[in-house]
Formats: structure tokens, C-alpha cells, sequence
């Protein structure tokens, strides 16, 4: 990567940060004590993912008659909820992969958490097929393994059970990249470390990480790999998760904009969760030099580009179900927007298409209240566009006599919230033990892009205009 | 500077005027009426197949019979100019038998005949026509983009995108010229433009076509195509002369932020009109057929194109000793983005496919049973040629540094992604008579001469190094 960087770029690391103050700041929250607010926080999150606990008993051992599914709505929360965590889980392997790809160093701050939040979203995702199954105990069944069972075997028809083969990848495949982008990381808390204790585990982490030219090299090496596998795998998750609704003949379900669109879904809605997650996490693990505003901001930007794309696919679809001239069609999105649930559409389209439009105004991507804001409504937003495709396309079937509405029960709301608080226990745990931002990535970028090194090197460019970077290294031949 | 030469020049009116007789032959040779298609049956059925294949390949007529039995549903769409009824559709508006039904087979056979015969030339120069245009629009899209992310390895490029841009004003006008005649009924390649068929009391009723007709009409038609015609032209010569206006005054970047305000605006507009576009002048072909994903897919098909038009005319300028600045990572990162739009492409053919395939509903998967009978080799090929060889080739990454590979690749893909668009519109127009001859082959030339002698006049017309962008410096000093 080029060292050379056009002076009206803005520096990626805020305030006189050197190579050891990045260290010293990543390495704080891991080696400090937690703070007043970190025990809240969690014994809140531990007390939601305990009652989601129960629920989740309570459904396997009395049925999933418990929830509010009834003959004509046979999906509701549980693939909402489901498609809602597999969405958020896509911003990470974008940020880390497709980002990696494009060459953008803003991604270097938050890719960490966000493959973080990747993977503990996929898990909360990957519990509802499993729940839904009844017999959690049999969930092996989806596997395609030899058995006695006699003709025992799975469908390679069923797009359900390329989901199955899609989210497992995914999710073993962000695991390996965010472990290998923590090696160096884990290192050099393993080199800080002053308790053998520590020094131990993270030695154990860090997988006899020496720091060598070779280990480097490797590092790159694979990164670099690991981004073009994963490139796909990103959009190949999504693109399977919508294939559990366009494969099949329910207007409302089947229609061919569904991959991209759910894709661009994902994107957007992950991003948002990144949003809401660091501007917390910046302010209570004193981060703001690292998670700049401009971070803030760009996250918005793509925020905004994504909401916008799934707005165009909102319209496209209800312009063809018109255009299509099939009555069905033009019945399925009829009720969407002005039927029983015509409130589930309309939040859904303030929230995913107009709130996003509000990022066009420096002065607000640039707030961070309202990113957060946004952020929050962006979430929302995502979880009730699945509610409507889900819902409204079920509950009004082809024969009226049976259409039904659907209302969640405890037990449904119970599960959402509890694997809600199991996600924040998780991550909570994650920002106390983990390096949150990628230190050796970031120490990468520091002399192109730090504010301290750019300073400098503005200093030497008004002596000397005519010469490239003014940085020795970079161009020594000046 | 770049300038034209009196060779290259000439190289482009010699394609230009081979490539407009081509194509008039090919009308010259399309049937004038019904009676001499009937005659022309007639002779080849006493001659034999050696003396219809100058007029068309004799396969098709074996393709035509086979298709009437099996798909007789979908022939009704396919048959240019008399769309009676999608009986598939619904029943109870069916009409049983319309005049046209009744009349004995040779007859309809012949009047179907001389409608896919007399569109065959038209429509060879409607896809040779929007494949360039296609082509100027996508890099303008794509020089958009480059703008709005700041990116830092492209600035040494602009100049090369601003000229394949350029192609937009006369491909626009001569794009919308073509709209217009066939607006005004001097060709019959857009079947909804029939008369009656949204008037139930005429025999060429077509009930679904009618639910349309509020969209679907001429006037509104040629309307939208003339405000996103002259939408893109405005944002194309703003993005110009910006981009002019910025190499003589870069303090302050002024004209940079116009520019980049412009490109973002633009975009916008463009993901919108571009939908339009797409299901106005290609979609529509089909009228009962419909695609939520159509959009993308032809966005794509015209992304990857745009970018390997780029790459092509980068190799070519530093083939002749210009743009000095252009290294080995530059065309490593056009092959990438080659490689990748692609990809994409290749997805979204996929989804579209296979979500229809896989559903099988049909008033949907007629769309996709007419060019696997009918287009077999050329449908399959095409996605083969655009799938395998970007992927086979390019997905070495030291092969996408070597111009001599991205070159190859290039030219399949442009190859590739002409018959994409081929295969979007024969169907519906010439049906099973297609081929790939004088009409197809002529026109393609004389758009290709065209595109080449404006670009490379536009090319010429600027210095070739964007001077004063802001991130000028990040793209001489670029090095993957």
C-alpha cells in the first residue's frame, strides 16, 4: 500500500498518538479494572439472557404450540429474529474482507468489533432453526452424515438446508479470519502481560505469535486470502437466507430482486449495530482517537447508500407487482401498505428509507446523538422489514376464510429478548478480554494517516511544495 | 497531449461505412410484405434448405414447428406483432379463437415469418445501438463513483473515462432517434406498440398489455427516455468541465467540490433512471414478462463492460507512449474490478435464473424456455463466456497485470456481454429466425466505428493527466 496520502485526507488516528501510545491505549481496557457501568450494563444483559433462557426451556418442553404461530401463519418471530441477527452479522466480514479489498484504512478501527459482532450475531441467529426444531437434540439431522436411520436423509432441494451449509461456513470462516487478524494483537498482550496467568492464556491465544518478518509476511498473506474467500461468503449468506422466501409461489416471497436486496439489507442493517456498539464503546473505553468522528461518519455514508438501495428495491418491487399484472402480486403489496399491517410497512419505510436520507446533512452524520439515533431506528427498521415480508405475505394466504393475524405471545417475545441480552453478554465480555481494535493494523497506517505524523509532514511540505510525501521512507529518493 | 491520426481516423470511417452497408443490405434483404415471405417458403419448399439459408439459417424452421407443439402458450408471446393472449395467464380471458388463430397454419406461418424478418434488421441495430450507448453511460456511472469515494488510485484515469463518457451525446441522440421511429410505427419490434391492443372490441387485444398501457404508451415512453437522456448528458458535460475547470484553478478546490456534489446527486438519479431505462428499453420487449432483478442485472452487464472499454482504451493510450503516469497497479486494479463486476454479473444471472427456474410459475419461466429452445448455444455460451474466462483467466494475480491478458479477457467479455444483450432483446423480436449476420454483424461495426472515432476525438481534445485533482498525487505514486 502506497505511504503517500493527499493532504486533504483527514487523519485516521486523532490527537499526538505515537506507536506506543497506541499500544498503551488499545491494551487499557483489557489490563484496567471494569468499571461501574460495565457490571450494569452486563447484569442487565445477564438477567434478559436468563429469562430468554427460560423461555427457550419453556418452549422445548412443552411445544412450540407456546409461541403465537397459528395454521395460517407458520413463521414469525423465530425467522424474523433469525434473518434479523444473520443480517447483522454481515457487516463484519464486510468491513474486514470487502473494505480490506478496496483499500480503505478507516476500516482498521472497527473491524475487530465488528467481526466480533459478526460472530456473536450469527449464534443468536443459528438458535432459532435449532429451537424451531422442537427436538433441539436432533438438530445433527441437517447434516448430511451417514446414518442407520434407514432413509434418513437431508434435502439438497430445500434451500433451508443450504442455509444450513452457508451460515455454518460463514461463521467458521469469520472465526478463522478474526482469530488470525488477533494473533499480533493477543501478543502484545501477552508481552504486557504481569501475571503468569495471563501471560499463559494469552500465549495460548496468540498461537506462539513471535512477531518475526516471517510470521508478517504470513499474516499478510493470508489476510489477503482469507478477504477473497470470504468476499463471496458474504454475499452467498444473505443470498441464501432470501432464497428461504424466493423460491417459493408466495407473492410477496417469490421475486428475483431478493438476493441483492437482502444483501444490501444486511449491509445496512449490520453497520447500523456497528454504529450503536462503538459510539458506546469509543466513550467508555476512551477510544475517540481511534473511532473518530470521521469513522462515525463514513459508517453513516454507507448507512445512507445502502438504505437507499434498499429503498429503490422497495420501490421496484411494488412497481412490478403493479406491472407484473398479476393479481396476487398486486394484492400482496396492496396489503402490505394498506392493510391490517399497514403500520409494520410504514415504520418500516420511515425507518429504512426516509430516516437515512437525514445523513445527507453533514451537520447531522457528523452528530454523534444522531448517529446513534439512527442508528437505533435503522435497527428497528431492518427487524420490521422482515416482520412485514414475513408476516403479511402469510397471514392473508389465497383462501380468505382462513386468513389470520398473528400476535406474539410471552414466550416469542421472551426468546427475542433473551438472545438480545445473550448478544450484549457476549460482546461485554469480548471488550473486557479482547484488544477491541486491530493495534498492529492501525500502528500500519499511523505514519500515513495519524495526525501527528500528517502534521509533521505538512510542516515540510510548505518548505519544500513541489516534492511528493516529504516522508523519508516512503520516497527516499528526495 | 493524445492526437488522432490520419490512419486511426480513416481505420474508423472505413468500419463506419462497411458497417452501414452491412446494414443495409440487411434491410434491403428483409422481406417487403407477407407475400414474399409465402413465396419464399414456397421456393425453399421445392428448392430445399441450400437455397433459404441465404435468407435465413434453415434451422430455425425446424426449431419453429418443434416449438408450436410443445410451447404453443409461449408462442403467442413470441409472435411479433399479434399478441393475442398469454393462455397461461387466465383462463376466462382468453379469447378461444381470434381470427388470426383460425386462419390455416402456412398462413399464420408465414405472416409470423415476415414479422420476426422484417424486425431482424431493426432489431440487430437496436442492441448494436444500446450496447455502445450502454457503454458510455456505465463509465460515467463508474467515473461517478470514483468521484463520490475519493478514490485515490483513479484520478490518472479520468481523463480516459471522460472520453469513453463522451460517446453518450451522439449515442444519446441517435439512441433516441431510434426510440422515436419505432415510437412512431416504422418498425414493429416493440410488440405493446401495436394499435388496439389495449382496445377490447380489437382482435390484437391483449388484456395484460392493457393493465399496462398507463405505463406502457409511446408518448410517455419517449418521454421518460428524453429526460434521462438529457439528464445524463447535462451531469456528463458538468462532470467535464469541472474536471477542466479544476486543472487551471486547483486552489481551493473549488470545481473538485462541484464535482463531487454533482457525482453524488447523479448517482442517484442515475440508480433510479437507470431501473426505468432498463425495463423501458429492454423489459418491455417481453411486455407479460416481468423481473424485480432485471434492473441490476442489466446495470451490471453494462458496469462490466464499461470498465473493460476502460481498461482496453488505458493499454491501448500506453501502448502508444501516453499517459505516463499509468502503471502495472492501475490496470492490476481494472482487471480486479473486471474480475469482479464479473462475478457479479454471473450472481445475479444466477439469482434471476434460478429463482425462475426453480419456481417454474408460467407466465415467468416462459421467458427462459424461449432462449433455451430457441437460443440454446448462444444463451448458455454467453454466460459461459462471461463467467469462465474473466474467472479463469483473471483470477491469477499476476495475470492481471499483463496487458496482454486483460486484453483477451477483454475482448471476451465486450463479446460476452453484446450477446447478453442480444439475447435480451431477439427473442421477443425475431424469435426463432435469429442469426448473426449482415444486419447483426454491420451494425455492431458502424457503432463500433462511431464510438471509436468520438471517443478517441474527445480523448483528444484534453491534456491526459487530470491535473489538478486534489488526489492526483495518491494516483501517480500508486503501488499495490
Amino acid at each position: 500500500m502506497a505511504h503517500y496520502e493527499a493532504s486533504i485526507r483527514k487523519p485516521l488516528v486523532t490527537g499526538d498518538k505515537t506507536y506506543a501510545d497506541v499500544t498503551k491505549d488499545i491494551a487499557f481496557p483489557v489490563e484496567g479494572p471494569a468499571n461501574k457501568q460495565w457490571w450494569l450494563v452486563f447484569t442487565i444483559a445477564i438477567v434478559a439472557f436468563l429469562y430468554g433462557i427460560g423461555c427457550i426451556t419453556y418452549t422445548i418442553s412443552t411445544g412450540i404450540g407456546v409461541w403465537g404461530l397459528n395454521k395460517t401463519i407458520g413463521w414469525a418471530w423465530d425467522i424474523t429474529n433469525f434473518v434479523w441477527w444473520v443480517g447483522i452479522g454481515h457487516a463484519g466480514t464486510l468491513i474486514s474482507a470487502v473494505l480490506l479489498l478496496f483499500r480503505q484504512k478507516w476500516r482498521m478501527a472497527i473491524n475487530r468489533s465488528a467481526e466480533a459482532m459478526t460472530i456473536f450475531s450469527v449464534i443468536q441467529a443459528g438458535l432459532f432453526p435449532i429451537i424451531h426444531m422442537g427436538r433441539p437434540w436432533l438438530a445433527y439431522w441437517v447434516l448430511p452424515i451417514p446414518n442407520q436411520f434407514g432413509s434418513l436423509w437431508v434435502n439438497f432441494n430445500s434451500p433451508l438446508l443450504w442455509d444450513v451449509f452457508a451460515i455454518s461456513t460463514y461463521l467458521s470462516v469469520s472465526l478463522v479470519f478474526w482469530w488470525t487478524g488477533l494473533l499480533p494483537d493477543f501478543a502484545m498482550i501477552r508481552d504486557r502481560a504481569i501475571t503468569p496467568f495471563n501471560k499463559k492464556i494469552y500465549g495460548i491465544l496468540a498461537f506462539g505469535w513471535s512477531g518475526r518478518a516471517k510470521d508478517w509476511q504470513r499474516f499478510e498473506e493470508v489476510s489477503l486470502v482469507l478477504a477473497g474467500l470470504a468476499t463471496p461468503l458474504v454475499l452467498s449468506v444473505h443470498t441464501i437466507v432470501s432464497f428461504d422466501f424466493a423460491t417459493s409461489v408466495i407473492p410477496g416471497w417469490h421475486t428475483t430482486i431478493f438476493p441483492p436486496y437482502f444483501v444490501a439489507g444486511a449491509v445496512f442493517s449490520g453497520f447500523a449495530m456497528v454504529n450503536t456498539l462503538l459510539i458506546v464503546m469509543r466513550k467508555v473505553c476512551h477510544l475517540e482517537n481511534y473511532i473518530t468522528i470521521q469513522h462515525i461518519e463514513l459508517m453513516n455514508l454507507v448507512i445512507m447508500i445502502t438504505g437507499s438501495i434498499v429503498g429503490v428495491a422497495y420501490i421496484t418491487e411494488l412497481f412490478m407487482a403493479w406491472y407484473s399484472g398479476v393479481e396476487y402480486e398486486q394484492y400482496a403489496f396492496l396489503n402490505r401498505a394498506t392493510g391490517p399491517y399497514a403500520w409494520a410497512y410504514w415504520s418500516m419505510m420511515i425507518c429504512n428509507v426516509f430516516s437515512p436520507q437525514f445523513m445527507w446533512f453533514k451537520k447531522l452524520r457528523t452528530s454523534i446523538v444522531f448517529s446513534f439515533a439512527i442508528s437505533i431506528v435503522v435497527n428497528i427498521g431492518m427487524w420490521f422489514e422482515r416482520f412485514v415480508i414475513i408476516v403479511t405475505s402469510l397471514h392473508r394466504d389465497y383462501v380468505p376464510s382462513s386468513w389470520t393475524m398473528f400476535s406474539p405471545t410471552f414466550v416469542d417475545i421472551g426468546i427475542f429478548i433473551g438472545t438480545i441480552g445473550f448478544f450484549f453478554v457476549l460482546f461485554l465480555l469480548y471488550s473486557r478480554t479482547f484488544p477491541v481494535i486491530a493495534q498492529a493494523e492501525v500502528k500500519s497506517i499511523l505514519k500515513s494517516s495519524g495526525n501527528k505524523y500528517k502534521e509533521m509532514r505538512e510542516s515540510k511540505m510548505t518548505s519544500n511544495p513541489d516534492k511528493a510525501s516529504g516522508d523519508p521512507l516512503a520516497h527516499p529518493s528526495e | 497531449m493524445y492526437t488522432l491520426t490520419t490512419k486511426f481516423k480513416v481505420f474508423a470511417i472505413i468500419i463506419m461505412v462497411l458497417g452501414a452497408v452491412m446494414t443495409g443490405v440487411g434491410f434491403l434483404q428483409a422481406p417487403a410484405d407477407q407475400a414474399a415471405v409465402e413465396q419464399m417458403l414456397a421456393e425453399e419448399g421445392a428448392h430445399g434448405d441450400s437455397h433459404g439459408s441465404s435468407h435465413n439459417d434453415s434451422e430455425s424452421h425446424d426449431n419453429s414447428g418443434k416449438e408450436n407443439t410443445m410451447y404453443n402458450a409461449d408462442e403467442s408471446q413470441l409472435e411479433t406483432g399479434y399478441i393475442t393472449s398469454n393462455s397461461t395467464q387466465e383462463s376466462e380471458s382468453t379469447h378461444a379463437i381470434t381470427p388470426h388463430d383460425a386462419e390455416d397454419h402456412s398462413g399464420s406461418h408465414a405472416e409470423h415469418l415476415y414479422h420476426q424478418l422484417a424486425n431482424r434488421p431493426w432489431a440487430a441495430v437496436y442492441v448494436a445501438c444500446f450496447f455502445f450507448f450502454m457503454i458510455g453511460l456505465g463509465v460515467l456511472a463508474f467515473n461517478a463513483v470514483q468521484k463520490v469515494a475519493q478514490a485515490g488510485w483513479s484520478p490518472v484515469l479520468f481523463r480516459v473515462m471522460e472520453g469513453v463518457s463522451s460517446y453518450i451525446l451522439p449515442g444519446g441522440i441517435i439512441m433516441f432517434l431510434l426510440l422515436l421511429v419505432t415510437g412512431l410505427g416504422l418498425n414493429h419490434i416493440f410488440t405493446w406498440m401495436e394499435p388496439g391492443i389495449d382496445d377490447p372490441t380489437s382482435e390484437a387485444y391483449d388484456h395484460i398489455v392493457a393493465g399496462k398501457s398507463s405505463y406502457l404508451n409511446v408518448p410517455f415512453w419517449l418521454i421518460r427516455a428524453g429526460i434521462f437522456i438529457v439528464g445524463w448528458n447535462l451531469y456528463r458535460w458538468n462532470l467535464r468541465k469541472f474536471s477542466l475547470n479544476q486543472d487551471e484553478n486547483p486552489e481551493g478546490n473549488v470545481w473538485y467540490k462541484k464535482a463531487f456534489k454533482h457525482s453524488a446527486m447523479f448517482l442517484v438519479f442515475f440508480i433510479v433512471t437507470e431501473s426505468i431505462m432498463s425495463w423501458d428499453w429492454i423489459l418491455s420487449f417481453d411486455p407479460h414478462w416481468f423481473s424485480t432483478l432485471f434492473a441490476w442485472y442489466v446495470l451490471a452487464s453494462m458496469l462490466v463492460s464499461a470498465v473493460t472499454v476502460i481498461a482496453l482504451v488505458t493499454i491501448f493510450l500506453k501502448g502508444k507512449g501516453y499517459l505516463e503516469y499509468v502503471n502495472d497497479s492501475h490496470i492490476h486494479d481494472l482487471a480486479k474490478f473486471m474480475f469482479g463486476f464479473s462475478i457479479f454479473w454471473t450472481y445475479l444471472w444466477f439469482s434471476q435464473f434460478m429463482l425462475i427456474w426453480y419456481s417454474n410459475i408460467p407466465e415467468e419461466v416462459t421467458y427462459f424456455v424461449s432462449r433455451i429452445e430457441d437460443y440454446n448455444l448462444l444463451f448458455f455460451g454467453m454466460v459461459a463466456i462471461n463467467f469462465l474466462f474473466p474467472l479463469l483467466i483473471l483470477m491469477n494475480s499476476d495475470f492481471k497485470r499483463v496487458n496482454w491478458f486483460v486484453v483477451t479477457t477483454g475482448i471476451f467479455i465486450l463479446i460476452g456481454h453484446y450477446l447478453d444483450i442480444y439475447v435480451m432483446v431477439m427473442p421477443a423480436t425475431v424469435g426463432e429466425s435469429w442469426f448473426l449476420g449482415l444486419p447483426e454483424i454491420g451494425a455492431l461495426l458502424f457503432f463500433g466505428g462511431l464510438f471509436l472515432l468520438y471517443v478517441f476525438n474527445t480523448i483528444s481534445k484534453a491534456p491526459l493527466l487530470a491535473k489538478g485533482d486534489p488526489f492526483i498525487g495518491e494516483s501517480k505514486h500508486f503501488h499495490y
